[in-house]
């Protein structure tokens, strides 16, 4: 029964548009195998998904965040929806902000927008905190520091949680993101989960990538992740006001000058201080310039291309292992585990017959 | 519900009071019961609630006051909710709330009321068992 | 205290009793629960004796009372001289109906005053501004001119009593209106007495009713000081609150460290500007909460006094007594009442005033029990008024000063909460002080940890209170409540209307841009305030200039 709901699920998605199933995403206390029967049940109703993306199109505030309830809770309808959205998407320009916690993104985030309100641009937002490994839960306070936003109705800000994803974003903020560019947001702004490790994921999913720094939380080089160098378009030293902040930008130089490229875009270094909004100004003009060198570099498209197939492995690992974790029999896979815990069996054997048993 | 589906809830404090301990206490028990709690900060406007719960698209809004400001308050938080079309969110409230305005609460739409005291799995049991 | 032979002996014999008496006795019933913690989760000892103060020095630790280290008491003869000031908080509606109520509560024996205001005054708002819709009368009174003060305290002399006001965030500005109503009656500014509460720290840590970013913030309070030291000597300029840290979910070690880390952070404020210690530290006082595990409040009083003399003296170098004096005034704790069966809050009351008695209160405020339901109505704020009189006059426990010192139990919890008062202060020294911890949410993530152990300790049962997780009986509350005269907020409408309508325009704007001149430097800004305020300058719009010229500020989100 549930094996042949998600097959039909594929097949609709597929009907629907170029978009591959979706797929289910896992949640920390989802257990393996676990039969889904009230999914079963629900018919992923064509007409239902064509009207939540009629309402996006159409600028209805609540079309859009209910679609992106339903991407995140994994729905039916969500996947033909997006579908419909997909040739509308492409418009907006992306930009991620990652960086430790506390080093001020979400306020960075509030002044950037506003910012972007004044020049005449509609801002999405998207929010990433973590969920309670333990629990499943989270608390969702970006928000704190956007509260002036709130009755702009040129903004819409999400929060998300990240639902046992760990690359800094949640599975499904690379839809929601689509979702706003298809609601016809200029910019969208993507604040990750501040862990303060390699935030690839971020990279793979904006356009311009800034990755904040603050004075205090460790300003000697070696506290500043050989990966951001990578990954940053643009680097920000922000609470610029505090002690320390030159050290910061100094030890940045430094790295930067180490890992000198001969061409391309050379990631600048801007102070801010968010709280007051000082910097802002030139934050976004660099925003605007790093999105210039894109079209004008020819990397506009590569990243597209680039982009498009982070995606697309994403969705084919993720939907592979739910397809895989929804076949397995339980006590199979116990029985393998024992027997691997054993030594009776290494894992890799293990996991080539699992796999093997299912695709084959 | 879709085992996917987590309950979304909004912890709003409008009005100009700045007790947060029970709003806070209440957000780490949802939290810990698996929900995703979204907190807005202090003194909030009715507006300004009413439109993060609707971006947010929360299942559940909960209200905390102990200004005693809830009777001019509420009321407009319940009216905007139902003008941005979200008459079927549930809407319970904590604080300080004399008795004798609860009928009145309740008239205007507001499920649930939580004075001091109120045992936090109170609360997570009902959101569970009254969020569709 | 003990030679090390008794000491040994009496290790052994406890030894022994654990393994005889305390074994048997365990075999055949055991005790009530694993772990016995108080109020504060802190575990407690079966049995404590000479091995838990063994280090303990009678003269070092404790002394007399009015000597330092003050543990025993910062006055000499304690309450046999005079007892504690009895103060009710008062305040709700308006400037008429306090003034009544003020009249009522110093014709019951009431012997200071204290102000509530109301929430839009608390934030610097005029009653008839947006932002304090609803909140009008509220959580005090409304005092948005000097009209209002000048209603407040009509007919009351305040040459002669004491008022405290609580107020925070626009402390300065409700105190010019004090002292410009009390001028326009012929007092002296010099003769008047009272306390603003003026701590704006545990307002970014706790209440959250701040106004500006802390650094102005911390401008305003030592302008305060510097002016109360030149001009109004007998007026204590802040009131170092762990009050409010303690309702938002604080233990009580978390109570006093945050607290003193607090009031050593204002000191250090004000010997940057330059002040000499001893001209302020003596009109700095405390404010304190009393919670319901009563050993373990009295021990926090005890090491509060102790480690504030050993600060200011050691560290600031203070030579004058009275700067090494806590003085302090106590509430019993909103956060303990019960909503359910709320007659139990007299009896609640009624043990943490006592506590706060036992730990040598100079000023106390006994709640009434319907404020976990509503704003105390008449008769319930006199039955807490005659709490106190009852432990005053009839419990004996005002004969003799500090009656409970020598408590094995008593010293050694008064030691560990010093200790671990000490243990904070060295966490807040390495965030790099207390404004850099609060930017941090370091305070905040503490007190949300703390109350939501408490609510978990409370919901396991671990904890039993009367009445909520036991005892639990499903009658109505029957209290009945007080309610606000619906015309009041027209009423006081109407008198700002007037105000603005009659007051000389041209002095409020020069006034005003006076403050704004005086804001954006380095000058003393209380002057300016009586100044404005006699001009009748609304607050709203003198803390209108203030935000533009300071800024506002937003708390770091912390769970
Ligand atoms: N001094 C100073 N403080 C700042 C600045 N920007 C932000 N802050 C403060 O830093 C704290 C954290 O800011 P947020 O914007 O919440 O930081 P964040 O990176 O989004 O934090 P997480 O989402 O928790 O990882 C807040 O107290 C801000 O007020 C700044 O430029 N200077
Ligand atoms: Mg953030």
């Amino acid at each position: 029964m549930e094996v042949a709901t998600e097959e039909r699920l594929n097949k609709e998605g597929r009907r629907a548009g170029p978009v591959l199933a979706k797929p289910r995403y896992i949640t920390q206390n989802q257990s393996i195998g676990a039969k889904n029967s009230s999914q079963a049940i629900i018919s992923p109703s064509l007409a239902e998904s064509r009207e939540l993306a009629d309402r996006v199109l159409a600028g209805d505030r609540r079309g859009v965040a209910r679609l992106i309830s339903l991407i995140e809770d994994d729905s039916p309808e969500a996947c033909p929806a997006l579908a419909l959205l997909y040739p509308h998407t492409g418009r907006a320009h992306v930009v991620g902000v990652t960086g430790a916690p506390g080093t001020g993104k979400s306020t960075l985030v509030g002044q950037l927008a506003r910012e972007s309100r004044q020049r005449g641009l509609t801002v999405g937002i998207v929010a990433v905190d973590p969920s309670s490994p333990f629990s499943g839960g989270a608390i969702l306070g970006d928000r704190i520091r956007m509260q002036e936003l709130t009755g702009d109705p040129g903004v819409f800000i999400r929060s998300m949680a990240t639902r046992g994803s760990l690359g800094g974003l949640s599975y499904a903020t690379g839809d929601a993101i689509k979702v706003l560019d298809a609601f016809g947001k200029d910019i969208i702004y993507v604040e990750t989960v501040g862990v303060g490790q390699d935030e690839v994921e971020i990279a793979a999913t904006a356009h311009t990538t800034i990755v904040v720094q603050a004075p205090g939380l460790g300003d000697d080089i070696q506290a500043i992740k050989a990966g951001i160098l990578e990954i940053a378009d643009i680097l920000v030293v922000n609470k610029a006001d505090q002690e320390g902040a030159e050290r910061t930008v100094a030890a940045l130089q430094l790295m930067l000058e180490l890992n000198h490229q001969p061409q391309g875009w050379q990631p600048p270094i801007i102070k801010t201080v968010a709280v007051e909004g000082k910097g802002i100004e030139a934050l976004s003009h660099e925003i605007s310039r790093h999105r210039d060198y894109l079209q004008v570099s020819g990397r506009a498209s590569l990243l597209r291309q680039h982009l498009a197939e982070e995606e697309l492995w994403n969705i084919i690992r993720k939907t592979l292992v739910a397809r895989i974790m929804d076949k397995l029999d339980r006590a199979e896979l116990d029985q393998l585990i024992h027997d691997i815990a054993d030594r009776r069996l290494d894992p890799h054997t293990a996991a080539n017959k699992l796999i093997a048993q299912i695709l084959e | 519900m879709p085992d996917g589906k987590k309950i979304r809830v909004l912890i709003a404090k409008p009005g100009l009071d700045g007790h947060d301990r029970g709003a806070k206490v209440v957000a780490r028990a949802l939290r810990d019961a698996g929900m995703e709690v979204i907190y807005t900060g202090l003194r909030q406007t009715p507006e300004m609630i009413a439109e993060a719960a609707l971006q947010e698209d929360v299942d559940v809004v909960g209200l905390s006051i102990l200004s005693g400001a809830h009777m001019t308050l509420f009321p407009r938080i319940m009216k905007l909710l139902k003008d941005k079309g979200m008459e079927g969110i549930l809407v319970f409230a904590g604080g300080i709330i004399p008795d004798e305005d609860v009928p009145a609460l309740k008239e205007m739409g507001i499920r649930a009321i939580y004075g001091p005291g109120t045992p936090t799995g109170d609360i997570v049991d009902f959101l569970r068992q009254n969020v569709q | 205290m003990f030679d090390r032979e008794t000491i040994e002996e009496i290790r052994s014999r406890r030894s022994a009793w654990e393994a005889d008496t305390i074994k048997g006795n365990l075999k055949k019933s055991p005790e009530r629960r694993d772990v016995f913690i108080t109020t504060s989760s802190v575990p407690v000892e079966r049995l404590y004796t000479p091995l838990d103060v063994q280090d303990w020095d009678y003269l070092r630790d404790l002394g007399f009372p009015g000597e330092y280290p003050f543990t025993r008491g910062v006055q000499a003869t304690m309450y046999r001289g005079k007892l504690w000031t009895m103060r009710m908080f008062a305040g709700f509606g308006t400037a008429e109906e306090t003034n009544a109520r003020f009249k009522y509560l110093l014709g019951h024996g009431e012997t200071g005053l204290s102000v509530a205001f109301d929430m839009p005054t608390l934030y610097g708002y005029d009653t008839d501004d947006a932002e304090a819709e609803g909140e009008f009368g509220k959580c005090g009174v409304a005092v948005s001119s000097l009209a209002d003060m000048e209603t407040l305290f009509d007919g009351i002399p305040v040459d002669k009593i004491t008022t405290s006001m609580t107020i925070n965030g626009p402390a300065a500005i409700i105190w010019a209106m004090y002292i410009a109503a009390a001028e326009k009656r012929g007092v002296p500014r010099a003769k008047l007495g009272g306390t603003i509460q003026n701590d704006i720290l545990k307002e970014y840590i706790a209440q959250k009713e701040y106004l500006f970013p802390p650094e102005p913030s911390m401008r305003l309070v030592v302008d305060t000081f510097e002016f109360g030291s030149r001009e109004l000597p007998l007026w204590n300029t802040i009131s170092i609150s762990g009050y409010h840290i303690r309702e938002a979910g604080a233990t009580a070690v978390q109570e006093l460290a945050f607290t003193l880390a607090d009031g050593l952070a204002y000191v250090q404020a004000a010997l940057d500007r330059g002040l000499g210690i001893d001209d302020f530290a003596p009109r700095l006082s405390f404010f304190f909460n009393a919670h319901n595990d009563f050993f373990e409040e009295i021990a926090k009083y005890r090491a509060a006094r102790r480690i504030w003399a050993r600060e200011t003296k050691e560290r600031f170098g203070a030579r004058n007594p009275r700067s090494w004096w806590l003085r302090f005034h106590t509430q019993t704790a909103g956060c303990s009442l019960t909503a359910q069966q709320p007659e139990n809050n007299v009896v609640r009351t009624a043990i943490q005033a006592l506590a706060a008695v036992l730990g040598g209160t100079q000023s106390l405020h006994t709640n009434s029990m319907d404020e976990a339901l509503a704003l105390p109505s008449e008769t319930a704020v006199r039955i807490a008024l005659r709490t106190q009189q009852i432990i005053a006059h009839e419990s004996g426990v005002t004969n003799t000063i500090d009656p409970l010192a020598g408590s094995y139990f008593l010293e050694a919890l008064t030691n560990q909460t010093e200790r671990e008062v000490y243990d904070y202060f060295e966490k807040i020294e390495k965030l790099g002080g207390v404004i850099k911890a609060i930017e941090r949410g370091f305070f905040q993530r503490e007190l949300a940890e703390s109350a939501s152990r408490y609510q978990r300790e409370i919901e396991a049962r671990e904890r039993t209170i009367v009445g909520i997780n036991d005892y639990v009986t499903e009658e109505p509350p029957s209290i009945p409540l007080l309610r606000m005269d619906p015309e009041g907020e027209r009423k006081q409408r109407d008198r700002l209307a007037r105000v603005r309508a009659e007051r000389d325009n041209e002095a409020v704007a020069r006034t005003l841009e006076a403050v704004r001149h005086a804001a954006q430097g380095q000058e003393n800004l209380m002057p300016h305030f009586i100044d404005a305020v006699k001009a009748y300058a609304t607050l709203g719009e003198i803390c209108d200039v203030l935000r533009e010229a300071f800024g506002l500020y937003r708390e770091p989100a912390i769970w």
